[in-house]
């Protein structure tokens, strides 16, 4: 029986971004890293190629983390002290690019003195090849104040600063714009919400092809199904030719991951949750992979085998099959 | 597809006599269209028509469903592609195969362990949903024992694998009377298949290397008289199966096309790599899989994969939601402290769990959030200071307590100030951030 497969023409295509600028685009990476550019859902070959793969980028800190869980720290061993040769530990382990997330306080408990996440960015940036993409604590007044720092003393090196929110926007754009930057644009798992601050953003007249739109994920168990949802409605709107909404998804599927009780607790949990590091691991990977075929291009994982598996479930999925 | 009302009305008689008691059979066919009066209600439409109709009324994808011993599985009658645009309605059921070359020991003891097994999330009990038993030794000896202790050691529906029909009758006459599911015919065999299918009740699982081929072979099975059908692309890859799956219920939802209108069946299992299976399995959930077959139970794999399925089919119209009230927990006396949270599932389960695993007792008092998490409800004006009073003099917390202490999630210490002012003679405390770190808050600070 002939079967007509029906096929979507989509009349809209996501920016193409490069992360990362090489010493003749004016930065000192050895490799950059593109994403972007789908004009279909994602890995639907019998309807347009996937021009670039999802990236996969590893978190590490300016220093040892407290509040990790301790299958993390073991793993990382004692170059969790060490920002230089943690990311050098990430590119070893087969990152496509390094989140590095700046903490709030030192080792001493002392709040993070610009300087020092300015050292601590030189220090990664001296260490890998790899592009890199440099987050705040998460406190929009600290991020502020630590990131434009950051921004100046890096530029044109096509970081990724974040968080870049509806409460400190126009501080990051502006660095961004100033220092030849792109910015990640975080919104809480709301279209139109990412439309907006977006919108806001251009204004200000940072081109789309250097905005990272971030949606804001959630674990498996813990809220995954309503960020999966509002990106399966980002991409939707993009090929429908929503200009707004055509930007590459970064997802930060690591850090929700190890923050729930599942992956960071060992003992006195119930037997049925099975093998502590196991369970970990698959809560990370069953994240990270169905956030992928969500639409996700940039996803920020912590576990180097979780890395690994979501590696391999790239290539699988990128492979174009015969039929296609 | 449903019918428009104009499709309808050019199967209709056309007549207008009325004794439908609606004035013309255009408007009894707007009516029917809308599924708001029976087809019966005209006495002239010709069989023909009948028939056409009542196909057109049926579901897009047809509903399957296993039984054994009281337990049941169904897929299909899903509608959407996207589950934003509704919601996807019958959960994959998770099957753990065995083979009949495995010694029946071995059988048995991996099926008692995944029969057993039942785990918690937010209040809903999880469990495996069946057993897949694949004739591997071509034995039909062998098949029937192995299905045999396959069912001593469980109640729950099965699928039974096997290429050779013979071999299949063999299994089937070991659980007769149930509904499992066959699988799979192919081009060769789908005839006896089909006839043990009709005999035995079963579902009948089809595989075939091209959607064309399936449809053909779906197509005669259901004139056969077998119209429970469960399909296999037979790719076994991430992307392959990705983009037929997707193809699938495309041709069934958006073309109306009957012949690949049914659920359809994975197989992670055949990763041979726990690694791997994960990763296939959580597509087949996601992307549209009524049967997932796993070879490899273990908890630390079936675990996520259960939440997985919970998270994708929620009505993402309504949170998954607890009824708000004043919950007592390890038997609390008056002096015991109240904990003020939500009423979204996720948030009462993770603070209730915790606290009970403490054996610590406390009133958790479950304000109305409409659902939200702490902060998400929080930061959209539902769970405020005003609220959170309201509840406690909705539940009569005061008539339970003698010690008046309330203490907040530390996400909201922004509210302490005006719960006070709300709360006149309470002692309004911040507790830690994470429900994790609440016992050991408990014992040192309260
Ligand atoms: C899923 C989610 C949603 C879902 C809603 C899910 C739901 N039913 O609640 C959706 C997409 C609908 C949503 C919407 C919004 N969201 Co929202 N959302 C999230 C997300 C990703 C996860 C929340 C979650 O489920 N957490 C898990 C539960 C279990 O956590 P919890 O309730 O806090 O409970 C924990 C603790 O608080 C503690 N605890 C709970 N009770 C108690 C009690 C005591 C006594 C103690 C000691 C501890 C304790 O224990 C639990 C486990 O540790 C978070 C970001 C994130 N990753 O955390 C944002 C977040 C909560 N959302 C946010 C916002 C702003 C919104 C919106 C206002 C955005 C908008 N304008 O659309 C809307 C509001 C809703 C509306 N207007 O309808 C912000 C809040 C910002 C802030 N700090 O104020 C967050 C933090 C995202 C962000 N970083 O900006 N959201
Ligand atoms: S009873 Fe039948 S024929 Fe008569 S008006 Fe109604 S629909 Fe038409």
């Amino acid at each position: 029986m002939p079967v007509e497969i029906p096929k979507d023409k989509w009349a809209g295509t996501v920016k193409t971004i490069t992360l990362g600028a090489t010493s003749d685009q004016g930065g000192t990476r050895a490799r950059t890293v593109t994403v972007g550019g789908e004009s279909t859902l994602p890995f639907l070959h019998f309807e347009a190629p996937t021009p670039h793969r999802p990236v996969i980028a590893l978190e590490i800190r300016d220093r040892r983390p407290d509040d990790w869980s301790p299958l993390l720290l073991e793993t990382w061993s004692e170059v969790a002290d060490d920002p230089a040769r943690w990311a050098a530990a990430a590119e070893e382990a087969g990152a496509d690019l390094i989140e590095l997330m700046i903490s709030p306080t030192g080792a001493d408990g002392n709040p993070t003195t610009p300087q020092a996440a300015v050292d601590a960015v030189k220090a990664v940036l001296g260490a890998t090849g790899l592009p890199l993409i440099v987050f705040g604590p998460g406190q929009a007044d600290l991020d502020n104040e630590l990131l434009v720092p950051v921004a100046e003393a890096t530029k044109g090196e096509r970081l990724v600063l974040g968080i870049c929110e509806d409460k400190n926007y126009r501080t990051i754009v502006a660095a961004a714009l100033a220092n030849d930057h792109l910015v990640n644009a975080r919104t809480p798992m709301d279209v139109n919400l990412a439309k907006q601050l977006n919108i806001l953003i251009t204004d200000m007249g940072l081109p789309l092809d250097r905005i990272i739109m971030d949606p804001t994920t959630g674990a498996l168990g813990y809220g995954m199904e309503y960020g999966y949802s509002v990106m399966e409605r980002l991409r939707l709107a993009a090929l429908q030719g929503d200009a707004m909404t055509q930007l590459p998804m970064l997802v930060t599927p690591g850090f929700e991951a190890w923050k729930t009780k599942e992956s960071k607790v060992g003992e006195g949990v119930p037997d049925t949750w099975g093998v502590w590091l196991d369970r970990a691991i698959n809560w990370e990977t069953l994240t990270a992979v169905s956030l992928i075929e969500a639409g996700a291009d940039i996803l920020v994982l912590r576990h180097p085998e979780s890395l690994r598996r979501v590696c391999s479930a790239i290539d699988e999925l990128m492979a174009v099959p015969e039929m296609a | 597809m449903a019918l428009s009302g104009i499709q309808i009305y050019k199967m209709l008689p056309q007549t207008n006599c009325k004794e439908c008691s609606f004035p013309t059979c255009l408007a009894f066919a707007m009516k029917l269209a809308a599924k708001q009066v029976e087809l019966s209600a005209c006495p002239y439409v010709t069989e023909e028509s009948k028939a056409a109709l009542a196909e057109s009324a049926a579901p897009p994808i047809r509903l399957v469903t296993l039984k054994a011993n009281g337990n049941e599985v169904k897929a299909g009658n899903e509608v959407v592609l996207f589950r934003h645009e509704k919601t996807f309605y019958h959960k994959p059921g998770l099957f753990i195969r065995v083979r009949d070359d495995q010694n029946e020991d071995a059988i048995k003891q991996k099926v008692a362990a995944a029969d057993g097994y039942q785990v918690e999330y937010v209040g809903i009990d999880l469990f495996v949903d069946g057993f897949a038993v694949e004739a591997a030794s071509g034995d039909p000896g062998a098949f029937s024992a192995a299905v045999s202790a396959v069912r001593e050691a469980t109640h729950r529906p099965l699928i039974l694998i096997a290429q050779d029909a013979g071999v299949m009758e063999a299994g089937l006459r070991a659980i007769d009377g149930e509904h499992p599911l066959i699988y799979g015919a192919n081009s060769d065999t789908w005839q006896a298949f089909a006839e043990l299918a009709k005999q035995h009740e079963a579902a009948l699982g089809v595989a075939a290397p091209s959607l064309e081929e399936i449809a053909d072979l779906t197509e005669k099975i259901k004139e056969a008289g077998v119209e429970d059908i469960v399909i296999d692309p037979m790719v076994r890859d991430l992307n392959t199966s990705l983009i037929l799956s997707t193809q699938i219920r495309r041709l069934a939802l958006k073309s109306n096309f009957r012949a690949l209108g049914y659920p359809m069946i994975a197989f992670p299992g055949d990763a041979d790599d726990p690694s791997r299976e994960s990763s296939l399995a959580a597509q087949a959930i996601a992307k549209y899989a009524g049967f997932v077959v796993l070879d490899t139970f273990s908890p630390e794999l079936v675990y996520p994969l259960m939440v997985m399925r919970e998270n994708i089919y929620t009505d993402p119209q309504k949170p998954i939601q607890v009824t708000p009230g004043l919950y007592p927990i390890n038997d609390p006396k008056p002096t015991d402290p109240v904990l003020a949270t939500t009423n979204f599932s996720i948030t009462y389960f993770s603070v209730a769990n915790e606290v009970e695993g403490s054996g610590l007792p406390a009133w958790l008092l479950v304000t109305d959030a409409e659902g939200m998490s702490v902060l998400t409800a929080w930061a959209a004006g539902k769970f405020d200071a005003e609220r959170i009073a309201k509840a406690v003099k909705e539940f009569g917390v005061a008539e339970k307590v003698s010690q008046k202490r309330i203490i907040l999630p530390g996400h909201v210490a922004v509210l302490s100030g005006e719960l006070e002012e709300e709360l006149p003679d309470w002692e309004v405390r911040v507790g830690p951030r994470e429900a994790v770190d609440l016992p050991s808050f408990m014992k040192q600070a309260l």
